[in-house]
This record gives C-alpha cells, structure tokens and sequence, in this order.
C-alpha cells in the first residue's frame, strides 16, 4: 500500500511539471497555432541563467524571478523575430523553425556553460513528509510545485476569462482581422500570449530542475512528456494541460513502479493512443463545425 | 473555455500549403496519353538515376561511396514521407520507429535465420507496410498537432520493443550483422562500400519509379484531394480513411525498405540509432529539401548526410576551446534549420524552381510562358 | 514536357555535381603498408559522445588523453613522432559512429583507433576494425566483449571488465554482508547487466531481494528506489553513472532511505556525484548523500593528491587541459594515453601495425603505471586490467583500502589478492621503451 500511494504522489508531482510545461505549449496553439517545439530548449536556457544567478547572489528567489523575466523576454522575443515571420505560411514550416531553434538553443548552452549538468538548489526541503512512522515520496518542495503549477493554471483561467486583457488576447487568436477592425493591437497580443507561455515555461524548468539537473539535454523528457500531456489533454484546453500532464504524470510513475522502467514510453504511446482513439481532439476537445 | 474554429483555420498540417511536385501541371492535350507517358517518364528517371549513381559511385573513394549509400536510403525514407505529409498531408513525427522495424527485420532475418538480401529487404518493406496498417488506420481518425503527438510517442515508444525484449532484440546494443557479400563478378578488390552503394541504389530506383507513378496516378489525385478539402472529396464518394490509410502504408513500406537499407549498409539494429532525432531529422530533412516532391527528397538527403560532416570541418578549422567545437556543429545547423525557412519557405526545390523559372523566362520568349506562374 | 525534361536534367546534373562536390572534400583511402605514421607522427582517431544525453563526463575523456599526448610531444614524443589524436563526435549514436569510424580509416587514414566509447556504439565498428586490420587499442569501455583474442585480434580493451569488478563487490559482499538483504539499482545495459551477472555469481540468490533497472535518458527514477526500499534492502548495489547515483540518493534523501550504498567505479567520483548534489539541501554539502558508500578502483583516487601519478597528471592537466576540472573521467583519459605510449615505446622504432598489436599481446601483461592491477593481454585475451581494489568514500574522498584483488571473468573463477606494488611515475613523466 505505501508503494503505491508513494507512486500515487511521485506521479503527481512529476505530472504537475509535465502539466506546466503543456500550459505553455497550450497558451502558444491557441494564440498562434503553433506547436512551440523550442519551449523545451527556452526553458532550459532560464533556468541555466536561473543558476548563475542564484551561484553568484546566494538568493534562490532572485534566480526564481529572474528565470521568469527572463522567460517572458525570451518569448517575447522569439515571436517578434522569428514566428511573425513563418505565421502567415505553411503550417510545416513553423514546426521546422521551431525545432531549427531548439538545436541552437541546446547547442549554444553546450557552448556557453558545458555539457556538465550542475546542480540547482529546491525551494524548500526535499525531505519527504513523516506519517506513521514513514516517509512518503513526497516533500515540501513538491507541495510547492503543485501548488505553483495549479495557481498558475487558475491564474491564468482567471486571465482570459474575466479581464479584458484575456478577451483582447482571445480575439487576436481566434479572429485577427475582426479583432484589429475593433480597435485591438493584435501584433502586440500574440506577442503578449508568447512571453506569457514562455514565462509559464520557464516557471516549469525552475521547479524540475532540481531533479533533473541544469544541462543542454536534461530538458529533453520534460519538453517530451510535456507535449504528450499537451496532445492528452487537448491542445486548446488549459484544464486539459493540467489534466493531461497528471494523468501522464501518473500513468508512467505506475508502470515505471509495477512494470519497470523499459516499458515507460511504451505506455505514454498506449495512453496517448488509446485517449486520441476515442477523442481525436484529446480528453477535453470540443467538436468543431465546418463551413464548406 | 472553449472556443470554436472559425472556417479556414486549419489545425497544422491540413491546410493545402504544399506547393505542387514537379511536373504536375501538363498540357490539356497530353491528359489521353498521360498513363503511358508516365510510365516512360517515371522509366527514364529511373534509368537517368541509376547512371548517375553508377558514375558517382565509380569517381568516389570508398568512404564517399558509404555516404552514398547513406544518402541513398534515407532518400528511400524521405520520399515516401515526402509523399506521405506533401500529397496526403499528413505530419508524421514516427518514421524513424518504422525505419528501426525494417532494420530490426533485415537484422534478425539475415543474422539469426541467415536469409538472402533481396527476399530480407521484401519482407522489410512487407513488414513496414503491416505495421503501416495499423499505425495509418489509427492516423487517418487524427489531425495536425494531434496526429503529430501520436507519432511523436510512436518515436520514443517503439524502439522500448527492442529494450524490453532483449533477448530477441539484444536490448541496448543492438544486433550486428555481416556486411553483404560482394559478388565474386565483380572482383575480389571491389570495395565493399560501392557493392553496398548499388544495393541501395537499386531500392532508391524501384521506390522512385513506384512513388513517381502513384503521384501521377488517380490514387495520387485522390490523396491530394483528401489533402485540399476532405468534405469535398467524401463527397465526390472517396474513402477519406481508406485513402489516408493508403499513404501511410506506402510510406511506411518506404521506411522499413529504407531502414532494412541502414541495417545492410551500416550492418547494425540499435535503439540508439532509432531515437526522436531521427524522426525529427527526416522531418527537417523534406521540408528543407522541398515538400512534396522526389527531387526535394533527394536535397533532403544530401543535406541529412553531407551537413553534419561540412559543420564539423567549419567547426575545427578555427581553433576553438573544446567545449565550443563540440557543440558549433549542432549550432549552425539550427541556425541552418531557421535561416532556410525565412528565406526559402518552400525549401531547396521551391528556390531552384523559381530559379530555372527566371532562366526560363530570360532563355525562351515571354508568349511561350503565358501560362500561370508555378506555386513555388 | 520541355520544361520537365529540363528539370530532370538539372536533377541529374544536380546529383553528379553534388557527388563531384562530396569527392572533391576529401582525399581517396591512402595505400601506405602503416598509413597514419610518418618520420614525425602518429595519429590516432576516436569517437567520443561529446554532445547529447550520454556528453556528461564522457566528452571530459578524449581531450583529457590528448592532453598527455601533448605533454609526451612536448618532451620529444615517441622516437621523435608526435601523437596526434583526432576526436570526432558520435553523440553516442550506433549510425554515427559507424560514420566517423569510416571517415578516420578511409579518409583521414589513422593509424589505428583509440579509446573509443561505449558498447552500444563500439560494437558496431569492431568487425569493420578487425577486418580492415586496423588496431583497436583500449576501447573505453567494461564491456567484457573486447576480450576475444583469438576472434578480434586488433581489439584491445583497457578497464577491468564489469563482470569482474560485480565479481569482487560481490565477495566483499558476501563476507562483510552476510545475511543482509541486497538491492540492486543497474543500468539497463551491458554495464548494468554485466555488473549484476558478476554480483549473482558470488551471492546467493536469496539474498538479492530486489533488481530495479533503468533506462539512460530517463529523469525519473523514484519508482525504481521506491521499489527498493519496499523490498527491505539494508544493502543497495549501484551499477550507475554518475547522474543516477545522484538521482538514486535523492529520492533515497527524500524516503529517509539509509541503506548502505555500494557503486560501481563508474558511477562514483565524488567530484561529479558531489556537484550534482551540492545544493540538495541548504549548508550540506553534496558528498554527504554518499558518504560511507562502498566502491573500487583500479588507478589512485582522483583526488589521493599524495600519489606521485595524480601529481603528474594534474601537472599535465594545468597545463594542457586547463578548463576541466580534475576528477575520474580525466584522470581515466590520461592513465589510458600513458598506456597507449607505453605500447607505443615497446613497438620501436619501426612502427607497422602489426607490431603494435603482437607487442601488447606479447608484452602488455608486463607494463606497469597508474594501475594498481596488472594487465590481462595475452594472444587469446584481450581483456584490460585484471581486477579492481576495494575502496569507501571518506571525508568525500575515495579511500582504498585491503589491497588489490585480481580474477578471471569466467562464473567460478577465484578471486585472488594481488601482490604486486604501482611503481612511480618515470622521472620525466613520459615512459621509457
């Protein structure tokens, strides 16, 4: 029983980070249609600046905030420079600009700061909770993150659904023309939606990286799960990222504990499947109508 | 939160950017004569094909022709993904893991039960083709990103097969197998790597020849009209699930023909040589090369071979600290990978197109070239 | 039809000029009886995975040797030729590998490989080696497959195999652990594998209670510690890397999971897990997580700065790889090139590359240097060193300790101590033939 609630609560706080890193990767579909393949290698260079900071300073939290300005002007810059370039063409093109610069993210951190993963210090302790005499696989640290991760997502529920900032965003998304007609500086929003994903993106490298370290590919799962996560739940639902990167989260800690670690992306291939099977828009996809 | 997709914001992957392969437009008058036209057509390539490659494998030097022989399968790969995400337009992030079957089959059928190439490479492609089955009828209920997850965790997934079952398999190192013979015709010096060059070549010529056929043909119209509106073509009584299942399957045979290739060439099936940058790089590959047509897929190609090695020369001819040369290489080829989307949108093919166009226009007299300006 | 005639003609010109292209980068196979040596030099070639998931610490290993190469060059090198080794990346990758191995024999025509790393990768060079009579000389890894003299000639390894180094833990087990219950953490690889195979020839079954394997690339690896713990094991057994013993201890942190900890030499040097773990919790420091732990070696610890051998190769290290840090993987590099020079000073002055391979075959058992074991060469094995040294780390520093055992990989070959002593460095640093 112990190991399975232990697995039980490794999935979720494993699942939290997959869930924020498919927030990210959401926000960007629905502000661009574009699947952000690079949000992986911009988090990973966050949170190297993240360390060098928090080495140099000796804060943790400066390196935290740091990391997420840093995050919402990478993102911002990369849709400025780069993706109002592709928005307009093939759909293909966007996917290969975005992996294009995912290559030169990773290699450009192998060349500034090595292939050695480093070290990144938790939030707060790793030291699992005590109950009845046993550690759970569970810690403060992962409280935190948890909460984090559902704070952001209702945050930003709270974003679009209620502010008139959301509903300019939402209207540049789903209809630009209409939306600058009325007033709306669309350019402006969906550079907005990029630095607010990007930021989320970061926030998620920060939390993982304790546990995964700070190198060029160390990211590579988390960017991996966290797009499966994404694909589960739905890429145009934000409950359906956080959704989706729990049961992720959970399914591989199961099969991980019970099966063994070789059969891990075997099962997040079978989930996925088996999901999209019966939902081809994933778990909280909506049906859509076609004019023709 | 939901939202509704207003009419003509296709998710990825649907919307009819491709622009046309070569050739596709011909004359009204031609059209009676078109089936037999294109069998000589498609006859002549492959005839032109293999005495290119012929000549190039006798001017290389041994290692030139392994990367030859390099090239040459994954152009196998790529035109029948080229086909499958250009014509079908289906996005496909899995056919590094349809290669790895076909490797894994050649493997374990030349190793273990010791069968003859050509009957191995068939089943290869027979076996790529099943799984092709499987993998395009659970593809055809999806779309764009949706399509693309799938096949992402087809990449990572499949290749576990080999881990988990190591005993078949070998688990993480893999299987070996011997180098082809060379036939005892052609002398006992000829090299090994220019024999291995002409067994792929031959595939590369049978798949130019089939593929270069299927486009032209009314299965080619029937995925490029599934492609460009898939309501319109239910409705003009095609098989929307049918047609797209079709594409993955000869896709698919494409890769396990091309994979069984990589296990004859480089005589090895390993997990390490199947992983999601694979997958990723062939993607890259038709894109960059130009979407949707053999000659894009022979850039494709070159490029998958040849960058590698050109970024590793440029990297060591400045004397950089080792950190930094190591990771040059990988550098410039994003940068490659960003630089040749902004500027050449529709890859290699689309700017040599609109090359010879403007020779064309500058060699012939305008009137001639009266006729609507390609897409590319 | 003009205009597609046109275009397959640019298509096929195409594909001829980008072939020219392709040969005219490079020179055609050279035909010299010892290609790669001249009057003044020798090169060598390796494939290292100097980028990717399998970089960390790897990539320090090759610049690490060719920074001894350049402190022999320096003092005049071998018979007055200077080593030259050249490092190409494979990314860990089998078809890369397959590639850069191709392109150092055919084109850039070495006179032998050296050094090169994994088994996943290697294996898929060695018939090509072996056929092409190329010398294979101290392949970096403990993959007892090297070791097939009579099969693979030109195939040398150089570290103890792990099915020797699992041999040894597991006797230490078995006589200071008995009764206790034993999990084991591995690799799922030939190191993982070969490790546990040694650890169930010396233990008896009944007492390895739990066996959780892992697959490199991963990041979680909770559910496997978890499973351990479960089981009871009062004894945990790494065959890891570096950056799983380090994410083993941290999950073990969190279920204040204490067991003792026995890892393998390759996953251990207190330099790399410490970094790892430096900032796992507020003022500890990162050693603390595997203090005590049980391991081996078979050179001097890395960080024994009493020992002439690490004095010299830190010398060489300030001097000609200054921006790595000293730890195991670049003491490893070094230790390896000084035995390659080593062989290279035995093979004379007339250097074919037969000669290189009959003298470590006749003469290698003989050579001695940083090791603390001798070495298994001989016509029929090719293994490497011979056995490994039990040792614990104290203070955050490997102690070793109880002398140096040797054994035979073969399930029931005994296990026997090993009298001999490492002698000093040569007084330049460079051996003498």
């Amino acid at each position: 029983m112990t190991r399975f609630i232990d697995l039980t609560l490794n999935g979720v706080s494993t699942g939290a980070v997959y869930a924020a890193v498919a927030l990210a990767l959401v926000m960007i579909w629905r502000a661009t249609r574009i699947v952000n393949f690079a949000q992986g290698g911009m988090l990973m260079i966050t949170t190297f600046v993240a360390s060098d900071v928090i080495g140099s300073t000796g804060s943790y939290w400066l390196g935290f905030f740091v990391a997420l300005a840093c995050g919402l002007v990478l993102g911002a810059l990369v849709e400025r420079l780069l993706v109002r370039r592709v928005e307009g063409g093939p759909p293909l093109n966007a996917v290969i600009v975005a992996l294009g610069l995912l290559i030169l993210l990773e290699a450009v951190a192998g060349m500034i700061w090595g292939n050695t993963p480093r070290s990144f210090p938790p939030a707060f302790s790793i030291r699992g909770y005590e109950v009845g005499g046993t550690r759970l696989l569970f810690a403060p640290n992962d409280t935190f993150t948890v909460l984090v991760v559902l704070g952001v997502a209702v945050a930003l529920w709270l974003l679009f659904r209620f502010t008139d900032l959301g509903l300019r965003m939402r209207a540049s998304a789903l209809a630009p023309e209409v939306a600058r007609l009325l007033g709306v500086r669309v350019g402006r929003m969906l550079t907005l939606g990029w630095a607010l994903a990007a930021l989320v993106g970061s926030l998620a490298g920060v939390l993982v990286a304790p546990s995964v370290f700070v190198g060029p590919s160390q990211f590579d799962p988390v960017l991996i799960f966290g797009f499966t996560a994404a694909v589960l739940g739905g890429l145009d639902s934000p409950p359906g990222a956080v959704v989706g990167g729990v049961v992720l989260g959970l399914v591989l800690s199961y099969v991980s504990g019970y099966e063994g670690a070789s059969l891990v992306t075997l099962a997040a291939l079978v989930v996925l499947v088996a999901v999209l099977m019966v939902r081809p828009g994933g778990l909280f996809s909506t049906k859509r109508e076609r004019r023709v | 939160m939901s939202a509704q997709e207003p009419a003509g914001r296709e998710p990825a992957g649907r919307e009819p950017a491709a622009p046309r392969p070569a050739g596709a437009s011909s004359p009204p008058a031609r059209r009676r004569r078109l089936p037999r036209s294109t069998l000589a057509r498609s006859l002549g390539l492959a005839l032109a094909g293999a005495l290119a490659l012929f000549v190039a494998s006798e001017l290389l030097g041994s290692y030139q022709d392994l990367q030859l022989a390099s090239g040459t399968y994954y152009f196998i790969v790529l035109a029948g993904l080229t086909m499958l995400t250009g014509l079908s337009g289906q996005i496909s992030l899995g056919h590094g893991a349809l290669m790895a079957v076909g490797a894994y089959t050649v493997a374990l059928l030349v190793g273990n039960e010791h069968w003859a190439l050509v009957p191995a490479l068939a089943a290869a492609t027979a076996v790529g083709a099943a799984v092709g089955v499987a993998v395009g009828a659970a593809a055809s209920r999806l779309r764009g990103p949706y399509l693309a997850g799938a096949t992402l965790a087809l990449a990572i997934g499949l290749p576990a097969l080999a881990e988990k079952y190591a005993g078949t398999f070998g688990g993480a190192n893999g299987l070996v197998i011997d180098p082809p013979a060379v036939p005892a015709g052609l002398g006992a010096s000829f090299p090994l790597e220019r024999w291995e060059a002409w067994i792929a070549g031959a595939g590369a010529l049978v798949v130019v020849f089939v593929l270069n056929n299927l486009a032209r043909s009314g299965v080619g119209r029937s995925l490029r009209a599934v492609r460009d509106d898939e309501i319109a073509a239910s409705l003009c009584g095609l098989h929307v699930g049918g047609v797209q299942t079709l594409a993955f399957v000869v896709s698919a045979a494409c890769a396990g023909l091309g994979g069984g290739m990589l296990a004859v060439v480089l005589q090895l099936a390993a997990p390490g040589a199947f992983q999601l940058g694979l997958s990723l790089s062939l993607l890259t590959a038709i894109v960059l090369g130009g979407l949707g047509s053999q000659l894009g897929a022979i850039w494709g190609a070159a490029v998958l071979v040849l960058l590698p090695t050109w970024t590793e020369h440029l990297a060591h001819s400045f004397s950089l600290s080792q950190q930094v040369s190591a990771n040059l290489p990988l550098a410039i080829y994003g940068a490659v990978l960003i630089g040749a989307m902004l500027v050449w949108p529709s890859g290699i093919q689309g700017a040599l197109r609109r090359i010879c166009a403007l020779v064309r226009r500058s060699l012939f007299d305008s009137k001639e070239l009266a006729s609507p300006k390609t897409s590319g | 039809m003009r205009a597609t005639r046109l275009r397959a003609a640019c298509g096929g010109c195409a594909l001829v000029m980008a072939a020219l292209a392709v040969a005219g980068c490079g020179s055609s196979g050279g035909g010299a009886s010892a290609p790669g040596v001249t009057a003044t030099s020798i090169t060598f070639g390796t494939h290292q995975p100097l980028t990717g998931p399998a970089a960390p610490g790897y990539s320090e290993i090759a610049p690490a040797s060719q920074a001894y190469f350049d402190y022999v060059n320096a003092h005049g090198g071998v018979y007055g030729r200077k080593i030259h080794l050249i490092i190409k990346n494979d990314e860990y990758n089998p078809t890369n590998t397959v590639s850069v191995v191709h392109e150092l024999v055919l084109k850039d025509d070495v006179f032998g490989i050296f050094e090169g790393l994994g088994t996943p990768t290697h294996t898929k060079v060695v018939g090509f080696l072996n056929s092409s009579k190329v010398p294979d000389m101290f392949v970096a890894s403990g993959c007892p497959c090297w070791d097939k003299g009579a099969e693979q000639p030109y195939t040398f390894g150089w570290q103890p195999n792990y099915t020797i180094e699992g041999k040894v833990l597991g006797q230490y087990l078995k006589q200071h652990f008995a009764g206790k219950k034993v999990g084991v953490f591995y690799q799922d690889d030939d190191f993982g594998n070969g490790g546990l195979a040694g650890i169930r020839d010396e233990l008896p079954a009944s007492q390895i209670v739990s066996t959780q394997s892992y697959q490199p690339g991963t990041t979680n690896v909770a559910p496997e510690i978890s499973a351990i713990k479960s089981s009871g094991a009062e004894v945990l057994v790494d065959f890891t890397v570096p950056i799983y013993t380090a994410l083993g201890q941290l999950t073990s942190y969190t279920l204040g999971y204490k067991p003792q900890l026995v890892v393998s030499n390759v996953g251990i040097d207190p330099t790399t897990v410490g970094g790892l773990l430096k900032t796992y919790s507020k003022g500890k420091a990162g050693t603390e997580l595997i203090e005590g732990a049980i391991t081996d070696g078979y050179i001097p610890a890395s960080s024994d700065t009493s020992n002439p051998w690490i004095a010299l190769f830190r010398k060489v290290k300030d001097e000609y790889d200054k921006g790595a840090p000293f730890d195991g993987n670049v003491e490893y590099g070094m230790a390896t090139a000084y035995t390659l020079v080593q062989a290279l000073e035995l093979a004379g002055k007339e250097l074919t590359r037969e000669k290189l391979v009959d003298v470590v075959e006749e003469k290698g058992h003989e050579l001695t240097g940083p090791g603390l074991v001798p070495f298994r060469y001989s016509k029929s094995e090719h293994g490497g060193y011979a056995g490994v040294e039990m040792g614990q780390v104290r203070g955050g520093k490997i102690v070793l300790f109880g002398g140096p055992m040797v054994t035979e990989p073969t399930a029931g070959s005994p296990i026997t101590p090993y009298t001999g002593t490492q002698p000093s460095p040569p007084s330049g640093g460079v051996p003498s033939p």
